[in-house]
C-alpha cells in the first residue's frame, strides 16, 4: 500500500468520522478537464464533464453510474434533456470514463451514523465534513440507492450549463444579446424569429466560451420531462440481443480462463498437475491465482471442462469446522455477553422493562444469502508489460481502476477501464476478488486478452453473501397501544468492516457500522423509551451489501415485532402503527394512503390473510400490503399494494418497475433464500437449490407513487425491505401462526 | 468440424460433439445476444429455437442441432422487430436485460404453439428466472404481443 500511496497523487482514507468509514480513491487530481472532455473526438464538442454535442447534431451524456437495470442511464439522461430543452429520446448515455468529478458524494455521506440527520436531512457538522471528504476522495460508484440523489444537482446544472453556453454562442453569431435567444428542441433562436441555429453548429464555438457560474435550473412547474415516464433508452437493445453485457465481450485473440477454486473460506492451493490437461482440445496452460487454478484455453467451454479434469488438492485452512449452528450459537453468545454497541439509547428502557412483569419477547433470525445476479461473476483483462485494460460490469469503475492497477502492478495512468452493462448488480458487483483474479490470470498470458467467467456454482458458493443476523426484543406495551419501553439487540457481522478489509486489510477495525442497525435505530414510532444494540459478530463468511443491505433483515425483525406488539395491544396493525406517527406526517401519509390502495378495511374471506409494514431506506418511505391465502401449508400471496414517497419522481414508470423489482427480489428471499454452510463450504450450488420466484408464484402488484416534496429518495432498494414482514404478518392473520424465521419455508409452508 | 444452421446462416465449428450449444454459439460463432445462466437448463437465460421450438442450449450438446435450423435471439426481429420485441418496449419490460433474449425467445415458442395462452398456459410454459423480478410485466407483455399478432 505504501508503494501505491507514494507512487503517485492519490488519496486513500479511512474517514473515521463519526464512525462511517470512507475508502475512496481519487486520481488525476487538480486538473480540471475532465477525462470524459479530454477523450472527445473529431467532431464532438464537450461542454463539460456529463455533455457532448457532434457536429452530426448527436448529444452524448455521460453516466458515471452503472445500469443494472434501474433504469439510472435513463434517468440520469432525463435530467440533462430537462435543462437542455430537448426531447429523451435525443440523448444518447455513454459510460463515463474514471474521473474525479463523478464522486458519489451521497454514498459516502450516506455512511453516517443516525445521529445526523436520517430522518429529515438536516444539515451538521458530521454531514458537512464527509460531503468533503467524499468529494475530495472522487469515489465513482453505484451503491445505496444514491444515483439520482447524488447527480440530481450536478447534472441538471451541466444541462443548464451546456444550454446557456449554447445561447451564448447563438447571441454572438446572431449579433443580439443572450437573452434575446432560446433554446429549444435542440435550435436556439432568436426571439424576433430572425435568426436561429441548430445545438450541433453551435457546440464548436460554444467549447471556447467559459461556462456561466450563476445559471437558473427550473422551476419544477416548467418540467417537461422530469416526473414524466419516458421510455428507457437502454430497452430496445435489450430486446434485440445486442445489449453489451461483461460476459459478451469480444476481443481480437482473447483467450478463455476457467477456475477451479478451494471451497472452504480461506482455503488455499496445496497440490495440482497440469500435465494432465496439457493435451486437452484448446488447452493453453494452467496457473495458480489466490485461491485456484486456472486453465487457459482457446474457448470457455475448454477451459471449463479441462479444470474440471485438472487434478487439484486445497488446504482447508482454519474454517473448516464452520456451519450454520455455530454462528448462530456465536451471535446468541455474544448477546448474553453483553458487551454490545447502542445505535439509539432514549429514556430508561432497561429499568422500565425490568420492573415490569408483563414484557413481550420474541427472537427472529434469518440466513445468509446469495446475490445471484443473473450474470454470473466475469471479467475480461489484457496485461502488457506496463499497462493493464480491463472490460468488465461493475458498480466502481474507480476500484476496477485502483485494484487492477495494484494487481497488474502498472501505472495508474496505464490502467483503462471498459465497462458495459451489467446482468444485475445488486451489491455483489461492488466486490473486486473476480477482477483481481481476472488480472492475475491474465498477467500469466501478457499480451493477450483473457476472459475469465465463473460458473453459477462457483458464483453462489464464493459469493459475498448478506449476512446471517439474528435479533432479539423485549417490550412494555400499553393497554392503550403505546409503547413505553422498546428494546432491540441485534447480533450480526459488520458489512463495512469486512468490505473495508478486502480492500485495505490495515483499514479494518471495530467501528459503528450503519448496516448493522440501519432500519432498526432509525425507526420512526414514537416509542417513549428505546434502545437499539449491536453486537459485532465477525465471521469468516465473506459477507458484503445485498440489495438493501442492513434494511434487508431490520425490516423483517422490526416490522414483524411491531405487528405482534399491535397483537399484544389489541389493536389493528394499521391503526397501531398510524398512532405512533405522529411526528412523521410523511410516514403517516404513505401509511394512509396504502391503507386505502389496498382497502385494509375490506373484509376477507376464510383463508386469506392480510398483512402491512411501513419501512424507510435509502431515505424513501415504502408501505406495503400483501394479501396472502393460505391453504394447508401452502401459502399463495395472491396482490401486493405498495405506496412510495421518494420525495420527487424522476421517471415514475421506472419507479413502479423497481418497487415491483424490489418486491419479488424481497419475496424470494423470504420464501426460499438459505445459503448455508457445512464444514466451511457453501451447500447450495444453483437455481435448484436456491430456488426463485418465478411467473407462477410472482403476486399481481399495484404501485401508487406518492412524491410529497421531501427530500429526494432512492428507489433501487427500498421496495426490497418491507415485502418479508408484509407476507410473514399476512400468515399470521391468515393462520394465527408468527413466523420468526426466514425464509418462510423452514416453518413448514410451501409456496 | 460439426456443420450448423444459425439463423439461416450455414456454419462450421471446430468444436467438440459434447459442447454445449450456448458455447458453441457464443463463443465460436460469436452471437452473444444468448446468455449463460446456469448451465443446467434452470433459468432459461440460453433458451434459442431449434426448429421452432424452445430449447435450453446450454445443456443441449452440438452434435443434436447438426441438421437442424437454430435460431437465436440476434434472429428473431433481424428483418422487422417481432410483435413480441415491441410489446416489450411497450411494456417496459427488461431492466438489466439478460434474462430478456431467453425470456422473448421462449415466449415466441409458446406464442407459436398457442397463439392465445392463458395466464395458466403462461405460468406453465415460462419458467424462465428472472433477478430483477419483471415476470408482472412480461405477463402484460405477452398478452399485449397476442394482440399486436392478431391486428398484424
Amino acid at each position: 500500500m505504501a508503494k501505491l500511496i507514494s507512487r503517485r497523487n492519490v488519496l486513500i482514507a479511512g474517514g473515521l468520522i463519526g464512525g462511517g468509514i470512507a475508502v475512496a480513491y481519487a486520481f488525476g487530481g487538480g486538473d480540471d478537464v475532465s477525462n470524459f472532455e479530454k477523450a472527445a473526438k473529431d467532431g464532438e464538442y464537450a461542454l463539460n464533464a456529463w455533455v457532448k454535442i457532434g457536429t452530426d447534431g448527436k448529444i452524448t451524456v455521460a453516466i458515471s453510474q452503472a445500469e443494472m437495470g434501474q433504469g439510472v442511464y435513463t434517468a440520469l439522461s432525463m435530467l440533462v434533456a430537462e435543462e437542455l430543452n430537448v426531447p429523451i429520446d435525443a440523448i444518447t448515455p455513454e459510460a463515463a470514463p474514471v474521473d474525479p468529478k463523478y464522486a458519489n458524494v451521497t454514498a459516502v455521506m450516506d455512511s453516517l451514523p443516525f445521529s445526523d440527520g436520517h430522518h429529515n436531512g438536516e444539515a451538521t457538522v458530521g454531514a458537512w465534513a464527509m460531503k468533503n471528504v467524499g468529494e475530495m476522495l472522487g469515489l465513482q460508484v453505484t451503491g445505496g440507492s444514491t444515483s439520482v440523489r447524488n447527480f440530481w444537482e450536478p447534472m441538471r446544472h451541466a444541462g443548464a450549463t451546456a444550454r446557456e453556453m449554447l445561447i451564448m454562442a447563438a447571441a454572438a453569431k446572431f449579433g443580439v444579446t443572450a437573452s434575446d435567444c432560446v433554446a429549444e428542441n435542440g435550435i436556439v433562436k432568436s426571439k424576433d424569429g430572425s435568426h436561429q441555429a441548430t445545438y450541433a453548429d453551435l457546440a464548436a464555438e460554444a467549447t471556447t466560451l467559459n461556462a456561466p457560474i450563476d445559471v437558473r435550473l427550473k422551476d419544477p412547474s416548467e418540467w417537461t420531462i422530469i416526473g414524466k415516464p419516458q421510455k428507457r433508452l437502454d430497452i430496445p437493445a435489450k430486446t434485440d440481443g445486442s445489449a453489451e453485457f461483461g460476459i459478451d465481450v469480444k476481443l481480437p485473440d482473447m483467450a478463455f480462463a476457467a477456475v477451479k477454486m478451494a471451497p472452504v473460506f480461506g482455503g488455499t492451493v496445496k497440490d495440482w498437475d497440469e500435465t494432465a490437461i496439457k493435451a486437452m482440445p484448446g488447452v493453453i496452460k494452467a496457473v495458480k491465482v489466490d485461491n485456484a487454478v486456472a486453465v487457459i484455453a482457446d474457448s470457455f467451454w475448454r477451459a471449463k471442462t479441462a479444470v474440471e479434469a485438472l487434478p487439484v488438492t486445497f488446504e482447508e485452512g482454519e474454517n473448516a469446522d464452520l456451519n450454520m449452528d455455530g454462528i448462530y450459537k456465536m451471535f446468541a453468545d455474544n448477546i448474553a455477553a453483553n458487551e454490545g454497541r447502542s445505535y439509539v439509547d432514549e429514556g430508561d428502557t432497561l429499568t422500565i422493562l425490568q420492573e415490569s412483569d408483563d414484557v413481550l419477547t420474541a427472537e427472529y433470525k434469518v440466513p445468509f444469502l446469495a446475490h445471484a445476479t443473473m450474470e454470473p461473476m466475469n471479467c475480461t483483462a489484457k496485461v502488457g508489460d506496463n499497462d493493464v485494460e480491463v472490460w468488465i460490469a461493475h458498480q466502481s469503475a474507480t476500484l476496477v481502476a485502483w485494484l487492477a492497477e495494484q494487481a497488474a502492478d502498472v501505472p495508474a495512468e496505464n490502467v483503462k477501464v471498459h465497462s458495459t452493462y451489467l446482468g444485475g448488480g445488486f451489491g455483489r458487483r461492488a466486490e473486486v476478488d473476480f477482477l483481481v483474479m481476472a488480472v492475475n490470470i491474465a498477467k500469466e498470458l501478457r499480451g493477450r486478452p483473457v476472459k475469465l467467467v465463473w460458473t453459477r456454482e462457483q458464483d453462489m458458493q464464493h459469493d459475498m453473501y448478506r449476512p446471517a443476523a439474528l435479533s432479539r426484543f423485549a417490550a412494555k406495551v400499553g393497554t392503550d397501544g403505546s409503547v413505553e419501553a422498546w428494546h432491540n439487540q441485534v447480533a450480526s457481522p459488520s458489512i463495512t468492516r469486512q468490505f473495508t478489509e478486502r480492500l485495505l486489510p490495515w483499514a479494518g477495525s471495530d467501528m459503528p457500522d450503519n448496516t448493522t442497525a440501519e432500519g432498526s435505530a432509525d425507526i420512526p414510532y414514537a416509542y417513549t423509551n428505546r434502545l437499539m444494540e449491536h453486537f459485532p459478530s465477525p465471521t469468516p463468511v465473506p459477507i458484503g451489501y445485498w440489495r438493501s443491505v442492513g434494511h434487508s433483515y431490520n425490516a423483517f425483525f422490526t416490522e414483524s415485532f411491531m405487528d405482534e406488539m399491535a397483537h399484544k395491544a389489541g389493536k389493528d396493525p394499521v391503526e397501531f402503527r398510524l398512532n405512533q406517527l405522529g411526528a412523521h406526517k410523511d410516514f403517516h401519509d404513505v401509511l394512509s394512503k396504502l391503507a386505502k390502495l389496498s382497502k385494509w378495511d375490506s373484509p376477507l374471506p376464510a383463508g386469506k390473510g392480510r398483512g402491512v409494514a411501513l419501512h424507510e431506506s435509502f431515505a424513501s418511505i415504502v408501505g406495503q400490503v400483501a394479501e396472502v391465502t393460505v391453504e394447508g401449508d401452502n401459502v399463495r400471496v395472491d396482490k401486493v399494494y405498495c405506496v412510495i414517497d421518494c420525495g420527487t419522481a424522476v421517471n415514475p414508470d421506472t419507479i413502479v418497475a423497481q418497487m415491483e423489482s424490489g418486491i419479488i427480489f424481497g419475496l424470494t428471499a423470504a420464501f426460499y433464500g438459505d445459503i448455508t454452510l457445512e464444514d466451511g463450504r457453501v451447500v447450495e450450488g444453483n437455481f435448484p437449490d436456491y430456488e426463485m420466484v418465478t411467473m407462477a408464484n410472482c403476486p399481481e402488484i399495484i404501485v401508487e407513487v406518492a412524491p410529497s416534496g421531501r427530500r429526494l429518495g432512492g428507489v433501487g432498494e427500498p421496495g426490497t425491505p418491507p415485502i418479508a414482514p408484509a407476507v410473514t404478518n399476512a400468515i399470521f392473520d391468515a393462520t394465527g401462526k408468527r413466523i420468526r424465521e426466514l425464509p418462510i419455508r423452514k416453518a413448514g409452508f410451501t409456496a | 468440424m460439426i456443420k450448423l444452421t444459425i439463423n439461416g446462416q450455414p456454419h462450421e465449428l471446430d468444436v467438440e460433439e459434447d459442447t454445449p450449444l450456448l458455447w458453441a454459439i457464443r463463443d465460436t460463432v460469436g452471437l452473444t445476444g444468448t446468455k449463460f445462466g446456469c448451465g443446467v437448463a434452470a433459468c432459461g437465460a440460453c433458451t434459442v429455437h431449434i426448429d421452432g421450438e424452445a430449447v435450453r442450449s446450454c445443456s443441449y450438446p452440438v452434435a443434436a442441432a447438426i441438421d437442424t435450423n437454430i435460431t437465436t435471439i440476434e434472429g428473431i426481429g433481424a428483418d422487422k422487430q417481432s410483435a413480441v420485441q415491441a410489446a416489450w418496449v411497450a411494456e417496459q419490460v427488461p431492466q438489466c436485460g439478460y434474462c430478456q433474449s431467453g425470456m422473448i425467445m421462449a415466449v415466441t415458442a409458446l406464442l407459436s404453439e398457442n397463439p392465445n395462452p392463458t395466464d395458466e398456459d403462461i405460468d406453465d410454459a415460462i419458467t424462465n428466472i428472472c433477478r430483477c423480478g419483471t415476470y408482472p410485466r412480461v405477463r402484460k407483455a405477452i398478452h399485449q404481443a397476442v394482440k399486436l399478432q392478431a391486428g398484424a
